[in-house]
């Protein structure tokens, strides 16, 4: 089982067991995982999926696009090096994921 | 912010007949009332909450199934928004398939909600948030099989099911929805036209400078898009049994075995009417979210609200329709739930992604008397700036998320961005804000 390791702001930690093929945003938002709002559902708009990995996690991950790149600009908590939409991480059958997620995402 | 108690430590009531009636009913298990439960439980709200509604899925995202759902990119379990566990763990009771048909109140606002299917459900509060639902077409041969709407999963079901045997299909409405729907049945390999009865695109949303980019962009990418669209009617296969065409005012007949109907919607306030509320393109209610009786809330598509715009004119009026107005406005309608008075945050936004069109919206662009555009061809970049009296309202943004951005960023600071400065497209807009 793919596992999510979600660290909040405050520091609390929650493991989440996902599905292959979904989203780090989806598995987190089912689960009613807070610190992550994702609006718009996973469709790269709303940048209010935002985590920061971390770095020894990132090269489990794909390459980020243009406009991820583009829209990590606009989230409520200004990016870092590790950050990334968590919409855009797919997990696979072998993840196992630490990200922290910002004090707020609007 | 004043904080005097009002429902969540409020005794249960008993009804006339002796009944006791306690907790929060909430009609309708879409955006509005899944952001709604979700937001009372966050904050605290520990009555009974049941979570009702007509369809018979678990209550799920509509935006994708005019774009990644019918595309077949995304499977239906990822549209659903919370997983069982959640309602369980959280108290809430989520009531599938069942049509609330009559509301019986009493003077204290409790009361009896009757199904369709002869269901009581009892509550001590009310919250409808009952969205709105597909304007049918008024035309002959409307009622024709073939002839098809796109607001829930069903309809989205039914679509993609017939779509096998669809080579050459009609959209009539050339809004968001019908845009979307359009570019995914191209994408798939269908013949599609658009009819447009109006003169533009979009036309109740956007303004004529992003009618006419999406036009052309849309064009160049293979939609026959026809504007001021006169039909005549739906035109029956020989045999009688299905659509096989829509008839112009000119006679021709455009050929389709799938005609796809998105003519915007009908708020649904047929219980707000019968409750005796106000009504007015969709149920009046006030900053906090509640109608006119001062208990019962309503939320999302369905409610008419104050323009939320900061600085917008007092007595504005908007019926929004978008995720993030739903998401929004439910939190404030909790906050009312709670015995709290808060208004609603943050700045309106809305996107749509049509073909590699991705449109994003921040504000709303309500009174504006000016633009400014800006416009990168070699990027495929286009924004649309709207102002009203030399201040920022709004902006239409394809492809342009840092644009989108600032002036989100703007909007939400009470920050401007002059228009003469923002008229070069080289320039950065984060970079030109200005306060006041
Ligand atoms: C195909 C499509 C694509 C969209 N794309 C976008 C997009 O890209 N971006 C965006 O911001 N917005 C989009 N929207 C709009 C967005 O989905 C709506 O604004 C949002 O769903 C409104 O939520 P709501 O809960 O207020 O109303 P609704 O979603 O309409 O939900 C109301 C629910 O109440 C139920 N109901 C009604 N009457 C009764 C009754 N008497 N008894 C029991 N149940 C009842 C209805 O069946 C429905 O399930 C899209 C909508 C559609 C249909
Ligand atoms: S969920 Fe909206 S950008 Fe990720």
């Amino acid at each position: 089982m793919p596992t999510v390791h979600f660290t909040d702001a405050e520091g609390v930690v929650r493991d989440i067991e996902g599905n292959a093929g979904d989203s780090v945003m989806e598995t987190a938002v089912r689960n009613g995982v807070p610190g992550i709002v994702a609006e718009c559902g996973g469709s790269l708009s709303c940048a209010t999926c935002h985590v920061f990995v971390r770095e020894d996690c990132l090269d489990q991950l794909p390459e980020m696009d243009e406009m991820e790149d583009e829209m990590l600009y606009g989230t409520a908590v200004d990016r870092e090096d590790n950050s990334r939409l968590s919409c855009q991480l797919k997990l696979s059958e072998d993840s196992d994921l630490y990200v922290t997620t910002p004090e707020t995402q609007v | 912010m004043s904080a005097t108690n009002t429902s969540a430590t409020a005794a249960p009531a008993a009804g006339s007949d002796g009944t006791v009636r306690t907790g929060l009913l909430i009609i309708g298990a879409s955006q509005s009332g899944v952001q709604l439960a979700v937001s009372l439980r966050a904050l605290g709200f520990e009555e009974h909450i049941t979570l009702l509604g007509d369809e018979d899925h678990r209550p799920y995202q509509r935006p994708a199934l005019s774009k990644e759902f019918l595309q077949g990119t995304v499977g239906s379990e990822s549209l659903i928004f919370r997983s069982n566990e959640y309602w369980a763990e959280h108290n809430v009771a989520l009531v599938k398939g069942e049509r609330i048909t009559r509301i019986d109140r009493e003077a204290d606002g409790s009361g009896v909600a009757h199904a369709a299917s002869g269901a009581q459900f009892p509550f001590q509060r009310l919250a409808l948030t009952v969205g709105a639902r597909a304007r049918k077409l008024e035309l002959s041969g409307a009622d024709l099989d073939g002839v098809v709407y796109l607001r829930n999963a069903d309809d989205a079901l039914e679509l993609k099911a017939r779509l096998d045997d669809v080579r050459e299909a009609v959209v009539i409405g050339g809004g968001f929805i019908g845009l979307e729907a359009a570019s995914s049945l191209h994408k798939m390999g269908k013949t599609v036209t658009v009819l447009e009865y109006g003169p533009r695109l979009i036309g109740r949303a956007v303004g004529e400078e992003t009618s006419e980019y999406f036009l052309a962009a849309h064009r160049e990418r293979g939609l026959d898009i026809r504007l001021d669209a006169r039909m005549n009617r739906l035109v029956p296969a020989e045999d009688g049994s299905r659509v096989a065409g829509v008839e112009l005012d000119d006679g021709t007949v455009v050929p389709a075995q799938l005609v796809l109907v998105g003519i915007g919607v009908v708020p649904n306030i047929e219980l707000a009417e019968q409750l005796g509320l106000a009504v007015d393109n969709g149920i009046v209610v006030d900053r906090h979210a509640l109608a006119s009786d001062g208990t019962t809330v309503a939320v999302g598509d369905v409610a008419n609200i104050p323009n939320p715009l900061p600085g917008a004119p007092e007595g504005e009026r908007i019926r929004l329709e978008s995720v993030n107005n739903a998401i929004e406005h439910a939190k404030v309608a909790a906050y009312s739930l709670m015995g709290r008075r808060e208004d609603y945050a943050g700045i309106p936004w809305f996107w749509s992604n049509q073909a590699d069109l991705k449109l994003q919206i921040a504000g709303l662009t309500l009174g504006y008397d000016s633009t400014v555009v800006r416009r990168d061809d070699g990027r495929g970049k286009f924004s649309v700036l709207y102002y009203r009296d030399g201040r920022i309202i709004a902006a239409d943004c394809v492809n342009a998320p840092l644009d989108f951005m600032a002036v989100k960023n703007a909007l939400a600071k009470g920050q401007n961005i002059p228009a003469d400065a923002a008229a070069d497209p080289a320039v950065v807009l984060k970079t030109i804000v200005t306060d006041g």
